[in-house]
C-alpha cells in the first residue's frame, strides 16, 4: 500500500498525534466485549488469553517468591532456624522449579508476547488463536500437576533433578517431572505460533527491517523454544520412565551413564537461560526507545544479535558440565563459545547506551526498571564471562558465586524486563495510569533490595559457601543475614507494585490512548484495544517503529 | 488446525477463511509453516533417542550387535515395506485431494489406516516374543542368550524408541481417520482446498521417516 496516500485510515503513523479516540459502543475494547466468564474461559482473543496468563504467571510468582523469603529466613542463622534440612531441600526445589518453569520461561513471551505480538504487527490477533488457548491450558494443567505432586510429598532434587539422585530419591519426583513435560508443550506451542505469525501475518508496509525489535526478540526466543523443548521433553518422558521402570539409562549401576543426562538436560537448559533474558532484551530495546525519544542506534545490529544469541546458545551447554570429567579441550571450547554470547549482548548494551545519548530522557517507571536491568545485565554478564573461563569456574563451580550469578542475569534481567513490561504497557493492557512517584519509590526499592540480595552471595560464593547447603560455618553468617536484609526490601517493593497496580486498575485515571507519546506500533489500536485490535480496515506502517524527530536537531534522523 | 477450519457455509471446494487472515493463501501458507515447524519438532524428540542410541552403541558396542541380532529381522523388514507403502497411499490421497476426488482420498486413507494397522499388530507378536524371552528393558531383563553388560540398556532403547513410534503411529492413524470422515462427509477437496489433507499426510510421511532411521539402527547395524 502507498504509504503516502491521504488516506485517514485507523492506523497510518500520523494517527499518533491525533485527539484520542473515544471509545465506540460497535467497537468495545477487549476488557468488555462480552463479560461473562465463558466468554474468558473459552475466549480466542490473544489479548484475553494473554491477561489469563498474566494472572497465573503472578501467582506462581508470589508462590516462588514465598518460598525464596523461607528460604532466605533459614539461612539467617548458621543452623536450622525455622525448618529441618529435608523441608529445607525441597523448599530450594520447589522455588527453582516454580520460578523457572512456571514463571521466567513464560512471563514475557506468554503475557506481553501474546498481547503485543499481533498489534506490532498489525494483526487481528496470533496466526493459530485456538492453539494459543490450547497453550494456555496445557500451561494450566502442566502446572496443576507439578504442584499437586509438590503438595503431596515434594520433591529434593533441586530443579535440575540430576540423575541418579531423581532416578532414586523416595520423593515424589514422576509428577512433577511430567508436569514439566506437559509444560514444555506449551512453551513449544506458544513459539510455534509466534514464528507463523510473525511470518505470515505482518501488515502491508511491515518488512522484516521494519519489525519492532521486541518482535525480532520474541522471534529469536521462539526459535529456541520450538528446537530446545523437545529434547527436554524426551529427557523427562526417559527419567519418569526410570522412575517407574529403571531403564538404567542413566544410572551407572546398569551401565547407564549420567553425564548423558547432564548433556541433554543442558542442550534445553541452557538455550532456556535465552528463552527468559531474549524477551526481556525486546523490551527494553522498547523502553529505551520510548523514554529517550530517539529511534534505537543500531536497529539491525540489535536485531541480529537477537539471533546471534539464539544460535550460540545451542553451543554452549557443556560450561555447566566443567568439572565433570570432560577433556580439557572440551572445556576451553565450550568456554571460548560462551563468551561469544557476551559479544552479541555487549553488542546490545552498547547500542543502548548509544540510544540513550543526547536523547531526551522521560524518567519514568519503565526508565528506571531499564538503568537497573543495565546494570544487572553488565554484572551479570560479566560475571557469566568469569565463570566460563575453565580455571575460575573450578574455584566457583556449585558456589553461592554461581547462584549469585545467574540471579544477576536471570532473574535480574527478566524481572526488570517483567516489570519494565507491566508499567510500560499498564496504560495499553488496561487503558488506566498509575501513580508515578509510587512506581519511582518502588522501583528504588527493588533494584536496591536486589543488589543488597546478591552481591553478599557472590562473595558468599567466593569465599567457599556451597550453594544448596542447609547449614554452613559461622563465618558466613555476617553475609548472609546481608542477603536476607536486601531480600526483605526486594519483597517490600513487590508489596508497593501489587498496591498501587491494584489500586490503578480499579481506581487510575484514563491513561489515553498513547501516554507515552511512543512511536511503537502497538500504540497505533486503542488503549485498551478492541476485540479485534483495529477499528475500520487493516492499518498501513509505513515508517519504521520509533522514528522520533531528534528533539535537539527538530530534524528526522536517518532510520537505520 | 486452525486454518483448515470447517467449510459450512462456504462456497463448495473453499475452506472457510479465518476472521484474523488476510487471504487463503496466506492462511494455508501458514497452517503449512506450522506443520513444518510442528514436524521439527518432532524429529528433535526423536534426537535425543539417537543420541542415547549413539552413546551407549559406542559404549557397549558388542552387547548391542548381540542384542540386535535377536530381534526379528523378517518381521522387522515386512514392518518397514508396509510403512513405506502406507506413505505412497498417504501421498496419493493428497494427489486426489488436489484433483477433488474425494471418493478416492478416502479410499486412499483407508489403505493407510489398514496398513498401519497391520504395522501395530505385526509389532505387538514382535513386542510379545520378547517379553516372552525376557528381553524387558533395565532392571527386567533376564534374557539368557545375550548376557552381556549394555544388553538391558539395548532393549530399554529399542522399547523407549519403537514404544514412541508406536504412539505417533497411533496418533496418526485418528489424524488419517478424522479426514477419512471429512473426505466422506463433505466431499469438497479441491484445487484451493487440500490443505488438511496435505497436513494429514505430511505427519504420516513423519511416522515413515522416524521408522525409516530405527530400523536400520535397531534391526540392522
Amino acid at each position: 500500500m502507498n504509504p503516502s496516500s491521504s488516506t485517514t485510515a485507523e492506523g497510518v503513523l500520523p494517527a499518533h498525534d491525533a485527539p484520542d479516540a473515544h471509545h465506540d459502543h460497535h467497537h468495545p475494547s477487549y476488557l468488555v466485549d462480552g463479560t461473562t466468564i465463558k466468554s474468558w474461559l473459552l475466549t480466542v482473543d490473544h489479548k484475553r488469553i494473554a491477561l489469563m496468563f498474566l494472572v497465573w504467571i503472578l501467582l506462581f510468582f508470589l508462590v516462588g517468591g514465598i518460598f525464596a523469603m523461607l528460604i532466605r529466613i533459614e539461612l539467617l542463622t548458621p543452623g536450622p532456624t525455622i525448618m529441618d534440612a529435608m523441608t529445607y531441600n525441597r523448599m530450594f526445589t520447589l522455588h527453582g522449579m516454580v520460578m523457572i518453569f512456571l514463571f521466567m520461561i513464560p512471563a514475557i513471551p506468554a503475557v506481553f508476547g501474546n498481547f503485543m505480538l499481533p498489534l506490532m504487527l498489525g494483526a487481528k490477533d496470533v496466526a493459530f488463536p485456538r492453539l494459543n488457548l490450547a497453550s494456555f491450558y496445557i500451561y494450566l494443567f502442566g502446572a496443576g500437576l507439578a504442584l499437586w505432586g509438590m503438595i503431596n510429598g515434594g520433591l529434593d532434587t533441586g530443579w535440575t533433578f540430576y540423575t541418579p539422585y531423581s532416578t532414586h530419591t523416595t520423593t515424589t519426583v514422576a509428577p512433577v517431572l511430567f508436569g514439566a513435560f506437559i509444560i514444555g508443550f506449551s512453551s513449544i506451542a506458544t513459539g510455534l505460533n509466534f514464528i507463523v505469525t510473525v511470518h505470515t501475518m505482518r501488515a502491508p508496509g511491515i518488512t522484516w527491517f521494519k519489525l519492532p525489535l521486541f518482535v525480532w526478540a520474541i522471534y529469536a526466543t521462539s526459535c529456541i523454544q520450538v528446537l530446545a523443548t523437545p529434547v527436554i521433553g524426551l529427557l523427562l518422558a526417559i527419567v519418569t520412565g526410570e522412575q517407574f521402570f529403571q531403564f538404567g539409562l542413566f544410572d551407572p549401576a546398569r551401565g547407564g551413564d549420567p553425564v548423558l543426562f547432564q548433556h541433554l538436560f543442558w542442550f534445553y537448559s541452557h538455550p532456556a537461560v535465552y528463552i527468559m533474558v531474549l524477551p526481556s532484551f525486546g523490551v527494553m530495546s522498547e523502553v529505551v526507545a520510548t523514554y529517550s525519544r530517539k529511534n534505537v542506534f543500531g536497529y539491525r545490529a540489535v536485531a541480529y544479535s537477537s539471533l546471534g544469541i539464539a544460535f550460540v546458545g545451542f553451543f554452549v551447554w557443556g560450561h555447566h558440565m566443567f568439572v565433570s570429567g570432560q577433556s580439557t579441550f572440551d572445556a576451553g571450547v565450550f568456554g571460548v563459545l560462551t563468551m561469544l554470547v557476551g559479544i552479541f549482548t555487549a553488542i546490545k548494551v552498547f547500542n543502548w547506551v548509544g540510544t540513550v545519548y543526547k536523547g531526551a530522557v522521560d524518567f519514568k517507571t519503565p526508565f528506571a526498571y531499564f538503568c537497573g536491568f543495565l546494570f544487572f545485565t553488565v554484572f551479570g554478564g560479566m560475571t557469566g564471562i568469569a565463570v566460563a573461563t575453565t580455571s575460575l569456574d573450578v574455584h566457583w563451580h556449585d558456589t553461592y558465586f554461581v547462584v549469585a550469578h545467574f540471579h544477576f542475569i536471570m532473574v535480574g534481567a527478566t524481572v526488570m524486563a517483567f516489570l519494565a513490561s507491566l508499567h510500560y504497557w499498564f496504560p495499553k493492557m488496561f487503558g488506566k495510569t498509575y501513580h508515578e512517584g509510587w512506581g519511582l519509590v518502588a522501583a528504588a526499592f527493588i533494584i536496591l533490595g536486589f543488589n543488597a540480595t546478591f552481591i553478599p552471595q557472590f562473595l558468599l560464593g567466593n569465599y567457599g559457601m556451597p550453594r544448596r547447603y542447609f547449614e554452613y560455618p559461622e563465618r558466613y553468617q555476617a553475609l548472609h543475614v546481608a542477603s536476607t536484609a536486601g531480600s526483605s526490601l526486594l519483597a517490600f517493593g513487590f508489596i508497593i507494585i501489587a498496591v498501587y497496580l491494584t489500586y490503578s486498575l480499579a481506581y487510575g485515571k484514563a491513561s489515553g490512548k498513547n501516554p507515552w507519546r511512543s512511536k511503537g506500533y502497538e500504540w497505533i489500536s486503542e488503549s485498551p484495544p478492541p476485540t479485534h485490535n483495529f477499528v475500520g480496515p487493516q492499518p498501513t506502517f509505513p515508517e519504521e517503529p520509533h522514528l522520533y524527530v531528534d528533539p535537539k536537531k527538530a530534524e528526522v534522523p536517518n532510520a537505520v | 488446525m486452525q486454518s483448515s477450519a470447517h467449510t459450512a457455509g462456504a462456497t463448495p471446494g473453499v475452506p472457510r477463511l479465518a476472521h484474523h487472515f488476510a487471504s487463503l493463501e496466506v492462511q494455508n501458507h501458514a497452517a503449512r509453516l506450522g506443520m513444518w515447524l510442528f514436524l521439527s519438532t518432532e524429529i528433535l524428540l526423536f534426537a535425543g533417542l539417537f543420541v542415547c542410541y549413539g552413546c551407549y552403541r559406542y559404549l557397549f558396542p558388542d552387547a548391542f550387535a548381540a542384542a540386535s541380532r535377536h530381534l526379528d529381522l523378517t518381521l522387522g523388514t515386512v514392518n518397514t515395506v508396509v510403512l513405506i507403502t502406507s506413505s505412497l497411499t498417504a501421498a496419493l490421497a493428497v494427489h486426489y485431494a488436489k484433483e477433488g476426488k474425494s471418493k478416492l482420498v478416502a479410499w486412499m486413507f483407508i489403505l493407510t489406516i489398514a496398513m498401519a494397522c497391520a504395522f501395530l499388530v505385526i509389532k505387538g507378536f514382535e513386542y510379545s516374543h520378547k517379553f516372552h524371552e525376557g528381553a524387558l528393558p533395565g532392571r527386567h531383563y533376564r534374557m539368557e542368550a545375550v548376557q552381556l553388560p549394555g544388553a538391558p540398556l539395548y532393549f530399554s532403547i529399542y522399547f523407549l524408541a519403537t514404544g514412541l513410534h508406536a504412539f505417533h503411529v497411533i496418533v496418526g492413524m485418528s489424524v488419517l481417520v478424522w479426514l477419512t470422515i471429512k473426505a466422506l462427509r463433505e466431499q469438497n477437496f479441491g484445487p484451493n482446498n487440500y490443505t488438511a489433507v496435505e497436513l494429514g499426510s505430511m505427519y504420516w510421511h513423519l511416522v515413515d521417516l522416524v521408522w525409516i532411521f530405527l530400523f536400520p539402527l535397531l534391526y540392522l547395524i
